[in-house]
């Protein structure tokens, strides 16, 4: 079998990706039928820059649910004598199967690689943001809403994690001797704990008065999120569903940690502005109490600039992980992690450029597609 | 103003100490001791080979009195061996324990000595940040201009061609970090396979002789990376001036829309960016650390990388003395700069 031409790699590889095609245009022809129903995310097709940036983030997600029907090989498959072959060599001893971008240097497949490798950076990335987002928000609110010594305070903890060097923390904070002292377990212990707090807080505040849905509302929260909180931070959930690798905990506490100081100064900021509102005097004047003002009043009128700014961190924890991976610190030496694939192609990269290439620009699209989005959001949420 | 520089340099030397003890906690925990103790000694020591290693150097008194210790501020730790010498970490050899200053922390100036060069952890630090030092001053002269063109530019009209074109291309700088940028830069530029060949993969001949073969693409692709964020900070800020009652004064009374620009308009949009730019300072960090490892070029980055990897403590607790100096620096600067920049806050 000869090799495949530059076409027909690409033509193959737009083939194999026929079910994520599929789901964008069913997802889009969707979303412009019922634009005028859906809010910002329908305003969001209004701007070139907003839709290109939401097709790119939609391909790498549906690429990551899709990817196992993508791939053409296993991505942890070695296969004897591929090793740093070029795109689009058949696979020695199996007809009509191709490495469409080559092999690496243990001859795996890179296409492949690159697919799967998306799954990891899509969970943990939007899941550490979220959480990151939870802490600054639950320390936001009431350093901006109070002010005092609580604001000098916390401000004074958030300047010294923005301080610090972030490179040097992921230095000091992601190594295999930090997970033997349990420093990680620690960090977990308390940031895990701010989403439990903030919902309780949620539906107290909203609910007090009427007994019976608080006790639902709260009573569920508290029993989902003592569960997930006892299987993430200490791994001891009795049913074994909440799970995290310690090396994995480790990367998301870290990554959780030197995101949330920015997102409590940006939080902080928007509450100082929002609570000179009339809306805030009248809820003060109905008797509301400072938790209600702050979740059901400030918080949903700082939600544009939040969503935004949610949009930005994502691709930024992306970029994070990435040069975690770049690193070698990334989350397991096996993984297709693309920061991690961009480090071993590096090595040999002026005989095998297309080592490195393929994960360098995932990366890159998938951030662009974030930060565009980001862009798109902004303007239209500026518009209303 | 001058309170308020005292204020902040009193919140500046907390940071400072409360950050250098954090680094310190994470650097001296008991199984990064325990390896340095192995690699010093031998690997194959005991348990109590180990404890006794530690125990004569003093790394198991309180963690605030060895933090004391290093700061500067409590005698330095002395162990009396079996046949009545005196050895402790003020006392190079050759030196009479007698004369031996108490005090040898990083406030006397003595940072220790690196367990992985074998050298003065200052005298390494010092010329390594110097080579750093190149790297910043070609990547500094060769972004901030740049980000400030296509910042002005962008910000002037905003919502014209010309502005979402130059803004698209700057979000896409702020979308490819360095790890991403370099490889493309290497690929396409310095590939022997398929490559232009223009410029040299690596910089390590960079160390001794600067030329524009070798040190291109490394300042290109730092540069590349922290352009976008400035541009779009000044584009922000320049729209926002160009909204401003007094533009439109100067519109009405027929000044050129170039001469509006230059003279009217750019001074004020300028305020902005300067603490952006100095608040980048910090942020280059991580980049000068994928830079100097993706191009071999073995500056102040490739130290912390080396520090960091083989568990070089004094080596990386200086070096974190430094980067946490250099961010504290420039947010004081750029507070400062901003209070004294701005009419507006200097008058009142």
């Amino acid at each position: 079998m000869s090799s495949l031409t530059a076409w027909e790699i690409a033509l193959q590889i737009i083939f194999q990706f026929t079910y994520v095609w599929i789901a964008l245009a069913v997802t889009l022809a969707a979303s412009i039928y019922y634009k005028d129903r859906l809010g910002l995310y329908g305003h969001l097709f209004d701007s070139r820059v907003g839709t290109v940036g939401l097709l790119l983030v939609l391909f790498w997600v549906f690429t990551a649910i899709f990817a196992d029907l993508i791939i053409t090989q296993d991505a942890l498959a070695q296969v004897s004598g591929m090793k740093n072959k070029r795109p689009g060599t058949p696979v020695r001893g199996l007809e009509g199967a191709y490495y469409l971008l080559g092999g690496d240097n243990l001859a795996r497949d890179i296409f492949s690689r690159m697919v799967m490798g998306s799954r990891s950076v899509l969970t943990i990335a939007p899941a550490a943001t979220a959480f990151a987002f939870m802490v600054g928000i639950t320390l936001g609110l009431p350093a901006g809403f109070r002010g005092g010594r609580l604001d000098t305070n916390l401000s004074f903890l958030a300047n010294l994690v923005l301080a610090f060097p972030v490179i040097l923390l992921f230095f000091l904070l992601v190594t295999p001797e930090i997970r033997s002292t349990g420093v990680p377990i620690y960090l977990a212990a308390v940031l895990f704990l701010f989403p439990v707090i903030f919902f309780v807080v949620l539906f107290q505040s909203r609910f007090y008065t009427q007994p019976m849905k608080r006790n639902l509302y709260v009573g569920v929260t508290l029993v989902l999120g003592l569960w997930a909180y006892s299987g993430l931070a200490f791994n001891a959930d009795p049913l074994g569903v909440f799970y995290m690798e310690p090396n994995l905990l480790n990367i998301f506490v870290s990554v959780v940690f030197v995101n949330s100081p920015t997102v409590y100064r940006i939080v902080r900021g928007l509450t100082m502005d929002i609570k000179t509102r009339d809306y805030v005097a009248a809820a003060q004047t109905r008797g509301e109490g400072p938790w209600y003002i702050m979740l059901w009043e400030i918080l949903p009128n700082a939600r544009g600039p939040l969503i935004v700014d949610f949009c930005l961190r994502i691709g930024y924890t992306t970029i994070l992980l990435g040069t975690l991976g770049f690193f070698g610190l990334g989350v397991s030496p096996e993984s297709p992690d693309w920061g991690m694939t961009i480090n071993e192609g590096r090595k040999l990269l002026s005989i095998y450029p297309h080592l490195a290439i393929p994960p360098a620009l995932a990366l890159m699209s998938l951030v662009l597609g974030l930060n565009l989005l980001a862009d798109g959001l902004r303007e239209q949420s500026l518009k209303d | 103003m001058l309170a308020f520089i005292f204020k902040r340099s009193g919140v500046m030397l907390l940071t400072a100490l409360c950050l250098t003890f954090v680094v310190f906690f994470l650097t001296n925990l008991h199984p990064n001791l325990e390896k340095l103790a192995k690699a010093e000694g031998s690997m194959r020591m005991s348990d109590e080979q180990v404890q006794s290693w530690l125990d004569t150097r003093g790394y198991t008194q309180p963690l605030l009195v060895r933090y004391g210790e290093w700061l500067g501020v409590m005698p330095s730790y002395r162990y009396t061996k079996p046949d009545g010498k005196v050895v402790g970490r003020c006392i190079k050899p050759a030196m009479d324990p007698a004369v031996a200053p108490q005090y040898c922390g990083v406030l006397q100036g003595e940072f220790g000595l690196s367990s992985v060069f074998k050298d003065e952890v200052s005298t390494i630090v010092s010329k390594r940040l110097g080579l750093t030092g190149w790297l910043m001053l070609f990547v500094m002269l060769l972004m901030v201009p740049m980000a400030l063109v296509i910042g002005v530019l962008a910000g002037m009209r905003e919502g014209s061609k010309l502005d979402r074109s130059l803004s698209t291309f700057s979000i896409a700088t702020t979308a490819t970090p360095e790890y991403v940028s370099g490889v493309i830069f290497i690929v396409i530029f310095a590939s022997s396979a398929v490559g232009l060949k223009w410029f040299k993969g690596s910089s390590a001949s960079a160390m001794d002789t600067i030329t524009f073969a070798n040190f291109t693409l490394p300042v290109l692709t730092m540069a590349f990376y922290g352009m976008g964020y400035i541009a779009r900070m000044t584009r922000a800020s320049m729209a926002e001036v160009m909204t401003a009652q007094y533009i439109r004064t100067a519109r009405l009374k027929g000044v050129s829309f170039p001469n509006i620009v230059m003279k009217h308009a750019l001074r004020n949009a300028l305020i902005a960016p300067f603490t952006v730019i100095m608040l980048q300072f910090p942020w280059l960090l991580t980049g000068v650390v994928i830079v100097e490892t993706l191009f071999n070029y073995k500056g102040f980055g490739w130290v912390l990388v080396q520090a960091a990897s083989n568990n070089d403590i004094e080596l990386l607790l200086s070096c974190s003395v430094v980067a946490v100096f250099v961010v504290l620096v420039t947010q004081l600067i750029s507070d400062i700069g901003y209070v004294f920049l701005n009419p507006r806050i200097r008058i009142s």
